[in-house]
């Protein structure tokens, strides 16, 4: 058992690309640690660094308390799923599973015992003498973690291991995985791409951006106070709504007002006939369409007289300007053209300073 | 597939038999006349059936041989074709394995460089470089032996290029998932890819094999001793007589045995080959 710490480790590749730029981070002993963020953000380069499968530029990378920059990936103790799940294709799930323990040399009747096991553990046993090509996807993931269970390594690393699952799957796969890992109470580093299963699976949640860590912490914490607006927009679906605001507006209720980025979430927002509750914030808003998903509906509207408000550059499902969604319970919604008032209250309200950053407590 | 109803069918049977029969019936001709007596082929009076000499004839050939011409039996030249045909073969394959494995999955200093080498080699194929290859396996003492039959066909573009290709869609996530699992370079090349490229080596083997059988120029220049001599240098020297009668007897039973181990290879390899050429699942 042991926990992973990355200090200011950077990677920069021979034609001077900045992939990662300076992360730091600690996963403790038993935690499963998520690292998300948009495709190329460099969240698999990190991963693939503490497995020793691409040079760390400079930083160090310490597994257990020993700084790992120089061992092999074989010798450090961390197992591997990958997203394509990389079985060998030529050899049984049973082999696919006992290689890597016959590489290191273990007696024979201990790689039986560890095989069976993990197999009993995933619910493979009955598939231990087919090849991969014979295994549908999910049991392909399934052989794919008992070769790393069967390992029994101090870290186990998961390079999106779900993104080739249905949906179904996923979410059901996302649950095992979880529970396994409560289980087996093994450290992990989980990347996606996914804000749901980084949300969902979660100890200590690691948002990356354009190589460098945006917010560390508790899934919920950064939910409820997202350190900048790339945070507030990847973390929620749909997206929280983003508007800038000039200094001295007085729609918007911050204390010396300097301008900034005002943020609400669409669950948030409620649809009223009155004002904004005291201290809170009102968008007069007229339908532009509407998604009903059954257990509730989502509305997006355009500010009214507002057609022309700038963009907030938070790049992942960045809205359009003026472009505001309102979660709402259940099925009702307001007509398309309607005139609607949406409001939020003071302490669901999200302000950053003018370039998306300094989170400004109200 | 459109399905084909009545006469048409039979049409196109029709014609796939008639081109059956085109190519078949030169080796069926072959075969009768090595089973004939040598005057009868001689006069033009030979029968389109079997004859009665198969025994003697096949026997002659395979361990007496045509006392003119060749001055050995043919089982000493199919031996010789034989190995020389092995040698090229697995030769070609151990060597255009390693030097794709190195070129593919190893980073060094002007690999690329290496790789258009090799590539270049391409345009230089034997006839194109007789002159200096007999040179260098002259001086190097390989004249009149299996070595010098085999060793200066061996090096091969073709088959480098197709391992590369094939290795470069092997997906990197196998060689790392082998890393992490603690294989190192010799042990992914044993347990990883080697076993990926069978079919891929299988269907080279049959290439290369009947590449190999069929060398013509190449052994009729380096061999001089008649324990040497191919197959196919050995069936061109009974043919050309110049003051005794051709025993064509002999020379069609030399060209059936001839034609047998490439025949034997593909029948053989034959369901591996079919898999080498289109197997895309990995």
């Amino acid at each position: 058992m042991a926990g992973v710490t990355l200090r200011n480790v950077r990677k920069t590749y021979p034609g001077g690309v900045d992939a990662i730029k300076g992360v730091d981070f600690e996963v403790g002993d038993g935690q499963f640690c998520v690292l998300v963020g948009p495709s190329g953000c460099g969240k698999s380069t990190l991963l693939r660094m503490v497995a020793g499968l691409e040079t760390i530029t400079s930083g160090e990378i310490d597994i257990g308390g020993r700084v790992v920059n120089q061992v092999e990936p074989a010798d450090r103790d961390i197992a591997m799923v990958f997203q394509n799940y990389a079985l060998y294709p030529h050899m049984s799930v049973y082999n696919n599973m006992a290689y890597g323990l016959r590489n290191r040399g273990m007696a024979k009747p201990e790689i039986d015992k560890r095989v069976r096991e993990a197999a009993q553990i995933l619910e493979i046993g009955p598939m231990l003498d087919r090849k991969p090509k014979q295994l549908s996807g999910g049991q392909r993931q399934r052989v794919a973690m008992g070769r790393a269970i069967v390992r029994q390594p101090k870290v186990f690393l998961f390079d999106e291991p779900l993104s080739n699952l249905d949906a179904k799957l996923r979410i059901a796969m996302r649950v095992e995985i979880r529970k396994l890992q409560r289980r087996l109470n093994t450290t992990s580093i989980y990347v996606t791409h996914d804000q749901l299963e980084a949300m969902t699976l979660a100890d200590v949640l690691v948002v990356m951006n354009g190589g460098v860590v945006e917010q560390i912490g508790n899934p919920l914490d950064i939910y409820q106070k997202p350190a900048t607006t790339f945070v507030a927009s990847f973390i929620g679906a749909p997206p929280m709504n983003l508007t800038p605001f000039k200094p001295g507006d007085a729609s918007v209720p911050v204390p010396g007002n300097t301008g900034g980025i005002l943020g609400v979430r669409p669950e948030d927002l409620t649809l009223t006939t009155g004002s904004a509750p005291d201290g809170g914030v009102r968008y007069d808003l007229t339908v532009e369409a509407i998604e009903r998903v059954g257990a509730e509906t989502f509305v997006y509207g355009s500010r009214n007289g507002a057609k022309d408000a700038v963009a907030v550059s938070a790049k992942p499902g960045e809205l359009p300007p003026g472009e505001i969604i309102v979660r709402l319970p259940g099925q009702a919604a307001p007509a398309i053209g309607e005139r609607i008032v949406a409001v939020a209250p003071r302490d669901k309200l999200h302000i950053f300073g003018t370039d998306g950053r300094n989170r400004i407590e109200l | 597939m459109v399905e084909n109803e009545g006469l048409q069918r039979y049409v196109a049977h029709a014609i796939l038999w008639i081109g059956i029969a085109i190519v078949a019936f030169p080796v069926y001709l072959a075969f009768v006349a090595s089973t004939q007596d040598n005057a009868a082929i001689a006069n033009g009076h030979m029968s389109l059936l079997p004859g009665g000499h198969f025994i003697e004839t096949y026997y002659k050939t395979l361990f007496v041989g045509s006392s003119g011409t060749t001055r050995e039996p043919v089982g000493t030249m199919l031996l010789n074709s034989l190995i020389m045909a092995l040698s090229i073969a697995l030769g070609k394959i151990a060597i255009s394995i390693l030097s794709a494995y190195a070129i593919v999955f190893f980073r060094f200093p002007f690999r690329m460089t290496v790789f258009w080498i090799i590539f270049i080699t391409l345009m230089l194929p034997v006839e194109v470089r007789i002159y200096p290859t007999y040179k260098i396996a002259a001086d190097l003492n390989l004249l009149d032996s299996y070595s010098g039959l085999a060793l200066p066909l061996i090096a091969s573009a073709t088959a480098t290029l197709l391992f590369r290709q094939f290795f470069m869609t092997v997906p990197d996530e196998l060689l790392e998932a082998s890393r992490i699992d603690g294989a190192g370079p010799f042990r992914f090349f044993k347990d990883t890819l080697l076993p990926l490229s069978r079919t891929n080596m299988a269907a080279l083997f049959v290439i290369l094999f009947i590449y190999g059988w069929n060398q013509y120029l190449w052994p009729l220049l380096i061999t001089t001793r008649d324990d040497m001599q191919t197959i196919q240098v050995g069936i061109r020297k009974m043919i050309v007589t110049s003051d005794a009668l051709t025993e064509w007897p002999v020379v069609m039973a030399t060209s059936i045995l001839a034609m047998l181990p490439p025949v034997l290879v593909v029948i053989v390899m034959q369901k591996l080959f079919v898999r080498g050429l289109v197997e895309t699942e990995k």
